[in-house]
């Protein structure tokens, strides 16, 4: 209840925001629910995409847990099974370096384990558990709590306060005991509820960063847990980043001769990008459209920084937010059903807006004068106009998308890819500008024109009655029409979007913001702000041409300025005089001069130096 | 052979006991010199070391239960620290008699409060007039504990004044025990290593019911013949031999082979317990995994282990930024100026390879550099600008939590932090093709 009403508070707050932030808050409640609905469904469409990517794998965990399971309680006499030591079945888990996404899914994969196995599912972070101590607090009232609520109904089970349970194993024992020996005398009605856990459910613990555990706890525990393999089922789960190389590489054998180690792969994230991007971006399904560069700026961020997919929803979700923040005619930026409706009620304001389009001015100037009169004075006109682009736009997409995917299984058949790997490249290569005018897209005709030898002297070796000479100048002739066709379908439908009319309402193309955000840079923001401080406090005392600095700036501007010119170490006495110099000597005191330099200190430019008194040692190079 | 012989206890048990505890004969009858018959009091502590299953805690388990001698018997890895270690032993020694009946659970949180409750517990369980024994499984443990867990238990006897002996196993020797402060020196007892005929002997005696006990000998004698070299640990022999031994009895189920073809029987097994010593045994593959194997009459070529998915998957920019650690941790730092600057001028590796140098930089082991130095590196190895943004640095901080990376010394940001680069040159060489960059050609060591 609390967590709800919360969400009301900040949502509030983020459409005042939304209103207010604006001067010309043109329809700005709209536009905020718009947002909002849209994001929602973005969401939702990415969480059950991966969701779909990630279901063979929690498939092949379920069958491995079952397979442990079912040998965990058959309590045979046989000979076999009695020679042989009993290990913990584990279940090593590579997820790939994206460990920002790994969280999600822990998430589902606990819920999943949840519907379908065992009740009993405990995560454990490396950052908690410093020590075995720490460990089996944090497992205890992991396990202890779900018990309660798995079964909320049955309060008569005493939960005693979680810091008098002894942290040990045999409290654990006996708490898996009494939860199991409970449901199996559960009345009938009741089992309901448990009948799609297995009978004695494995309890399942997973630790989701095996690279950040210590050995030496994660030895202990395997220790203690294979004492009492026999008494409690435990599954264990290592969530790896990296190779699971890494097991050897934390266990010595003594301990990982305990464990019963199976791996499992999850699909790389490039394929869970491309799922994402094909899912949430090569669709009619939601209005706004990304252009090239914001496209590349995510897609970058993702390649060569993080590999993460969260982060990239994220990325889109901010051009969502900023796109209707910014842009007052995102207001149309809906559903085909709703578009008309919200064009009639347009304000006058937002009419203007419209016209101020770059898109939409091309377009009236290539009108007939008297139209062009009509655009630029009746706002109902306008309207009609509008309506009837904005149609043009959805037609336009609705053939852009199917005409892309069949333009990337040709190139993506053909040798070195001429024209990218990946339907994303494909993409931007076509919202970037005429793709039929790129080489590359030359090299492709060429190319493709190839493989259809083949593939028509197949069909056509079929057809023997033709005569051989008249056949082959049929076939040349059938070469052509076909790439001429491809080539015409191309023109036709593969324009690139900022050529359309009222692209700005549907794309979001401020890349330059999109990149300030994500991908920030410390080193030369401190930079920038301490070599030119007007960049940030804009007063005109301190607007200076050139290199110099201005008098009047902060003295740890002035101090860094003169840092910069020095070498590795620098002497305190001359680079006082300098600064003396540099301002007219009464301004500058002693005690000023030191407080700059210790605030550059607390930057982290400079530090106290060893090797020689009164000096200080530079810890940066060059300007940032 | 030695009989087990002792005045207090009848014959049968001794004779059964004697069964139990094979090729630890001196031992065991050592142990029962030490403590006498029941009322007499034993030595207060003893301190029993050997190799990773000599036997130890199995042999006192058998002992005590066999002779039902009152004791109770507590994990020190398990019971982490000495207030869980303390409670323990009380709950066990308060769970004695009375199994079903919960005692109350009462806090010991020091030892003098132990030393109280454990003196009213022995007389409430009726005890005074027994050797009370109190074994402490992996007690290397103490060492972590306060430093008066460890004298106090030595010395137990004087303190509560009862009848009562401590056991301490350990697989490393007392010496590494004593404290600087000197305490109650125990009674020391060596178990030492089961030799391969003992091995031989021990396994041998539970052969599965459907075979004689010559046919699982011979078959004992062959997983000896290849396993002995790398492993003498008998739990994981005895896995081992009972992973592999459907397999040895294949031909014999067959028909292809009697009990007795035993060179048949030979080849058919050797080259399989081969391929289990280097799979299952090092755990590249699971033991569950291994018996699928067999039995669907695959081959272990097609299940990878796990040491065949070394390949990891790095963002662009953390595949150079692990490039240029590695170059900063294994060049020399006067060196970079030759690979990096476009005009270093000609300067051969004699002009500036000082003695030391000479040994290759690669058996010296990784050095640390300093973030810059780093920066650097990566600023001159990658082709286009690359701006010092957040997501470089937190790629760094990323690939030491991978621990691909490793910080030294203090990790104070401001200070300057110093890196070291932990991967292999295979690893980093693997990386270094993906992104079409010759790292030979950029290393010191393969000038």
């Amino acid at each position: 209840m609390i967590c709800s009403n919360n969400i009301c508070v900040s949502l509030s707050f983020l459409a005042d925001y939304f209103r207010e932030g604006n001067s010309d808050a043109e329809d700005s409640e709209l536009r905020f629910a718009t947002c909002q609905s849209l994001w929602k469904h973005v969401k939702l469409e990415a969480e059950v995409s991966l969701e779909d990517l990630n279901k063979q794998l929690f498939d092949n965990l379920v069958s491995f847990l079952r397979r442990s399971h079912s040998e965990f309680q058959e309590k045979t006499t046989e000979w076999n099974c009695q020679m042989k030591s009993r290990e913990i079945p584990t279940a090593a888990l590579v997820l790939g370096v994206n460990v920002t996404d790994h969280d999600l899914t822990f998430r589902s994969l606990s819920e999943v384990l949840q519907n379908r196995v065992t009740p009993y599912v405990a995560l454990l972070q490396a950052k908690d558990c410093p020590g075995i101590k720490n460990l089996m607090q944090k497992l205890l009232g992991q396990l202890m709590n779900c018990y309660v609520d798995v079964d909320s109904e049955e309060d008569d089970y005493v939960q005693t306060s979680q810091n008098r349970i002894r942290c040990s194993m045999t409290s654990l024992i006996t708490w898996y005991e009494s939860v199991t020996k409970k449901t199996d005398f559960e009345t009938p009605s009741k089992k309901r509820t448990s009948s799609r856990h297995w009978q004695s459910p494995p309890v399942v613990v997973i630790f989701k960063d095996m690279e950040s555990f210590t050995t030496k706890v994660l030895q202990d525990f395997i220790v203690i847990s294979s004492q009492h393999i026999h008494e409690l089922p435990l599954v264990l789960v290592f969530g790896i980043a990296t190779s699971p190389m890494i097991i050897h590489g934390l266990l010595p054998h003594s301990v990982s001769s305990l464990l019963c180690i199976e791996l499992f792969q999850s699909l790389s994230c490039k394929e869970h990008l491309s799922t994402i991007i094909d899912k949430v971006l090569l669709t009619t399904q939601f209005p706004l459209k990304l252009s090239e560069k914001v496209l590349q700026v995510l897609i970058n961020i993702f390649l060569y920084h993080d590999f993460s997919v969260q982060n990239f929803i994220k990325g889109f979700q901010l051009c969502i937010v900023e796109h209707f923040y910014t842009q007052p005619l995102s207001v149309l930026c809906c559903h085909q059903e709703e578009v008309k409706k919200r064009i009639n009620s347009l304000s006058h304001n937002q009419c203007e807006n419209i016209r101020r389009l770059p898109s939409f001015r091309r377009y009236v100037e290539n009108q007939p004068s008297e139209k062009q009169i009509a655009l630029l004075t009746t706002d109902g006109f306008l309207k009609e106009t509008v309506q009837q682009l904005l149609d043009d736009l959805n037609v336009y997409h609705e053939n852009y998308f199917p005409v892309l995917r069949c333009l990337h299984v040709f190139t993506s058949s053909l040798p070195k890819y001429p024209l990218g790997k990946q339907i994303r490249e494909l993409h931007c290569a076509c919202l970037e500008n005429r793709v039929w005018e790129t080489e590359e897209y030359e090299s492709f005709l060429q190319l493709f024109y190839a493989p259809l030898f083949f593939f028509f002297l197949k069909t056509l070796l079929e057809l023997k009655e033709s005569r051989r000479s008249k056949k082959l100048t049929k076939f040349e002739m059938l070469r052509f029409e076909v790439v001429d066709y491809i080539d015409s379908v191309v023109r036709n439908y593969l324009v690139p979007a900022d050529h359309k009319t009222l692209h700005e309402i549907v794309y979001f193309n401020t890349a330059s913001v999109l990149r300030e955000h994500l991908n920030a840079a410390p080193r030369v923001a401190l930079h920038t702000a301490l070599n030119n401080p007007y960049c940030y406090l804009k007063s005109q005392a301190l607007r200076s041409d050139g290199g110099s600095i201005s008098n009047k700036a902060p003295d740890i501007c002035i101090v860094y300025k003169l840092h910069l010119e020095c070498g590795r170490l620098i002497n305190l006495v001359d680079w006082l005089e300098v600064r003396k110099d540099a301002s007219s000597a009464s301004s500058c005191s002693h005690a000023r001069f030191i407080r700059a330099v210790s605030e550059l200190e607390l930057l982290g430019f400079i530090k106290p130096s060893k090797q020689k008194t009164d000096h200080v040692a530079r810890l940066t190079w060059g300007g940032c | 052979m030695p009989n087990l012989e002792h005045s207090a206890y009848p014959a049968a048990t001794l004779l059964h006991l004697e069964s139990l505890v094979p090729c630890r004969e001196s031992q065991v009858s050592m142990l029962l010199s030490i403590f006498g018959e029941r009322q007499q009091l034993s030595f207060p502590s003893i301190f029993i070391y050997g190799h990773t299953s000599s036997g130890k805690t199995y042999v006192m388990q058998t002992l005590l239960n066999t002779l039902q001698l009152p004791h109770v018997f507590v994990n020190c890895v398990e019971h982490f620290t000495s207030r869980l270690l303390l409670e323990e032993i009380l709950i066990q020694l308060q769970n004695r008699s009375s199994e079903t009946e919960e005692a109350a659970h009462v806090p010991c949180d020091t030892f003098n409060d132990f030393v109280r409750l454990f003196k009213q517990a022995i007389v409430s369980q009726g005890l005074q007039d027994e050797t009370f024994y109190i074994v402490l499984d992996r007690a290397e443990q103490l060492r972590e504990m306060e430093a008066n867990v460890l004298p106090a238990f030595l010395r137990l006897q004087e303190l509560t004044a009862r009848n009562v002996t401590v056991v301490l196993l350990s697989e490393i020797v007392w010496e590494l025990f004593r404290p600087n402060t000197g305490c109650f020196e125990p009674f020391t007892l060596y178990f030492p290593d089961y030799s391969i005929g003992h091995l031989q002997k021990i396994l041998c005696q539970n052969h599965p019911p459907e075979y004689s006990a010559d046919f699982y000998s011979a078959y004992i004698n062959i997983l000896l013949g290849v396993f002995y070299m790398v492993c003498r640990d008998l739990k994981e022999l005895q896995h081992l031999a009972a992973l592999n031994f459907s397999k040895y009895c294949e031909p014999v189920v067959r028909g292809e082979a009697n009990e007795r073809d035993t060179r048949k029987l030979w080849k058919n097994i050797e080259p399989h317990l081969k391929k289990a010593m280097q799979t299952v045994y090092l755990r590249e593959i699971s033991s569950s995994q291994w018996e699928r194997l067999q039995h669907d009459e695959g081959e272990a070529g097609q299940l990878k282990g796990l040491s065949a998915h070394a390949h990891v998957e790095l963002p662009y920019y953390s595949k150079f930024l692990l490039i240029a650690a590695y170059l900063a941790s294994y060049n020399p730092v006067r060196t970079d100026k030759r690979f990096f600057l476009k005009h270093h001028g000609k300067i051969k590796k004699t002009n500036f390879m000082k003695k030391h140098e000479k040994t290759s930089n690669h058996l010296l082991g990784p050095k640390p550099f300093p973030l810059d130095r780093l920066l650097a590196i990566l600023y001159s190895i990658v082709d286009n600008r690359v701006a010092p943004t957040a997501n470089i640095f937190s790629q760094i901080t990323s690939l030491v939590t991978l621990q691909l990376l490793s910080m030294v010394g203090n990790n104070d940001q401001l200070d300057g932090p110093r890196y070291k680069c932990t991967v292999s040159l295979d690893f980093i060489r693997a990386i270094a093709r993906t992104v079409n960059f010759d790292i030979i050609k950029y290393l010191y060591d393969f000038l």
